[in-house]
């Protein structure tokens, strides 16, 4: 496994959060992670990424321990994120944050950079040319330019995953990359979680509520309801698993649609 | 155009005109450098002057007590003033930025306070007849001397501050600045990133205060004082926090105003007050604010 998840354990305030989670994700595999609303689910990546540290638990990655690293640090190892609500720096241009993610594979500092030291410029130009890269993957190259914040919603999810793939990762964890979607950028958001996996070889761990897109690009799903696993398992498998339904009983009906 | 007005200003007008300038210059270097601080990084920095303190008194103490050159004293001063800001920012700067303003505070009070009561620095009085630095045989002495060694220190200040806003490091301030939060999902170390600007910061004004104390010749805990550092910071703040131009702009206002204003006497700096007030209220985000396409 990539990634493994071992008897994780979070509560804030003594309210439990998470109960003794345990999963994985394998290199390369395209993973969902569903379950009600307050299931969790949000509150495990950030556990993962090491905004949230676990009273109790072990999570490794690639062979290195996660718990007690700063997010930074986790990004490092190979690990990059999306945010429920998209987390641009709306001032800046597309390119510039795009270009944020370069930051963790490149080490230029202060001195290098006021006496413009040809190691510092040519290290400027390939973190252009990488994000200009993972920009052109997402399909948002001409509006490298632009501001951030005056692009439509949906290409601003679009640059937040872009910004994620600038930091090279082997994982790519999407907190409901398709919230606010429309059907056909659903449909794009889909090919493009495809692309992640084959063209780059990354594995994907995506949170989502919209359950047709979850069935359609998953290979494998875990569900968490109250904080625990309940299940894991195919799509196939998920779908027809009672527990599943149950857990998800009372819930709106777009969430039932399953 | 504007490098060689710089060049012939001193030749064309008085003395008088000449030092008030060089303290404008002085003025430059030191926004330039708060401007990466507060303008950059986002930190709100209330003792910027003990920066400027370090700098001065450790030029004074070794030149003057310790008979060291001017030049060989030089990287002891900025060794001392990267140092402070280490020290200072190390454990403050997890902190949020109004905890963070109050302790910068204290510390430009406790560097003045420590200035004043050490027997090294002079105490109270100061150091006097810090001797003038020479360079290849030439005594920099004069006032136009002064005018032009603040003037190259104008520039290089000015060419540092575009170097490190265009660069990695330039752009990881304005990440953290933005969201913290994101900065550090994109891998970015945001205690270490606000670190580099503090102790740049504190570099940029080691740098105004090992040539202010050589230009004056003797220095005292009051050119050190808060009132100093409200100075600087308003300067940056009213010239546009985070865009080099309208630093520097502010702070010519903040030193020629009150010169230009002499003329009403004992109304002088209460006019400029309101002035001030009034560039405040119409102009929110200083005279020249950053503007990004």
């Amino acid at each position: 496994m990539l990634l493994q998840l071992n008897q994780v354990s979070l509560s804030f305030a003594g309210n439990s959060v998470l109960d003794e989670v345990a999963f994985g994700v394998a290199a390369g595999r395209i993973q969902s992670l569903i379950g009600p609303n307050g299931a969790g689910k949000t509150s495990l990546f950030n556990v993962i990424t090491g905004f949230y540290r676990p009273q109790r638990g072990e999570i490794t990655f690639d062979g290195e321990r996660l718990v007690k690293r700063k997010p930074h640090s986790v990004t490092r190892l190979g690990i990059a994120r999306t945010f429920q609500n998209v987390r641009l720096f709306r001032e800046m241009s597309v390119l510039e944050n795009v270009m944020a993610g370069q930051h963790c594979r490149s080490r230029a500092g202060a001195l290098a950079a006021v006496l413009r030291l040809p190691s510092q410029r040519a290290e400027e130009r390939r973190i252009r040319a990488t994000s200009l890269e993972c920009l052109d993957f997402v399909g948002l190259a001409d509006s490298q330019e632009r501001l951030a914040t005056n692009l439509a919603y949906g290409h601003q999810r679009r640059v937040e995953i872009a910004r994620a793939l600038a930091t090279e990762p082997k994982l790519l964890l999407l907190d409901e990359p398709a919230a606010g979607l429309n059907g056909s950028e659903k449909e794009a958001l889909v090919e493009l979680i495809r692309r992640i996996r084959d063209e780059r070889g990354i594995a994907v761990l995506l949170i989502e509520h919209d359950m047709s897109l979850v069935m359609s690009v998953s290979e494998h799903i875990s569900v968490l309801d109250h904080g625990s696993l309940i299940t894991e398992g195919t799509p196939q498998a998920v779908a027809n698993d009672p527990r599943v339904i149950e857990a998800y009983l009372g819930q709106d009906d777009e969430e039932l649609a399953l | 155009m504007l490098l060689a007005i710089l060049i012939v200003t001193p030749w064309l007008s008085s003395q008088y005109v000449t030092v008030i300038l060089t303290n404008a210059l002085l003025y430059v270097v030191l926004c330039l450098g708060l401007n990466v601080v507060v303008g950059y990084a986002g930190l709100l920095d209330l003792g910027y002057a003990a920066f400027f303190a370090v700098g001065a008194y450790t030029i004074g103490i070794l030149t003057q007590q310790f008979g060291f050159n001017f030049w060989a004293a030089i990287p002891f001063a900025l060794l001392a003033a990267a140092l402070a800001g280490v020290i200072i920012g190390g454990p403050t700067l997890r902190l949020r930025s109004d905890y963070l303003a109050i302790v910068t505070l204290g510390f430009g009070e406790i560097v003045r306070f420590t200035a004043r009561n050490l027997e090294i620095t002079g105490g109270a009085s100061g150091l006097s007849h810090i001797p003038e630095p020479s360079l290849f045989g030439w005594y920099i002495d004069s006032s136009i001397d002064f005018y032009y060694v603040f003037a190259v220190l104008a520039v290089l200040a000015y060419i540092a501050s575009q170097r490190l806003f265009d660069s990695r490091l330039g752009r990881a301030w304005l990440y953290v600045r933005h969201d913290e939060d994101a900065a550090e999902a994109m891998g970015i170390n945001r205690v270490a990133v606000k670190l580099a600007a503090y102790v740049i910061g504190a570099i940029f004004g080691a740098v105004g205060g090992i040539f202010f104390s050589v230009n004056l010749g003797a220095i005292s805990p009051e050119s050190f004082s808060f009132q100093q550092s409200v100075l600087i910071l308003m300067a940056v703040v009213l010239g546009g926090m985070g865009k080099i131009p309208g630093v520097i702009l502010g702070a010519f206002i903040v030193v020629l105003g009150p010169e230009l204003l002499r003329e009403f006497d004992t109304l002088r700096l209460l006019i400029f007050a309101v002035l001030l007030l009034l560039i405040m209220l119409f102009r929110p985000s200083g005279i020249w604010p950053e503007k990004r396409s």
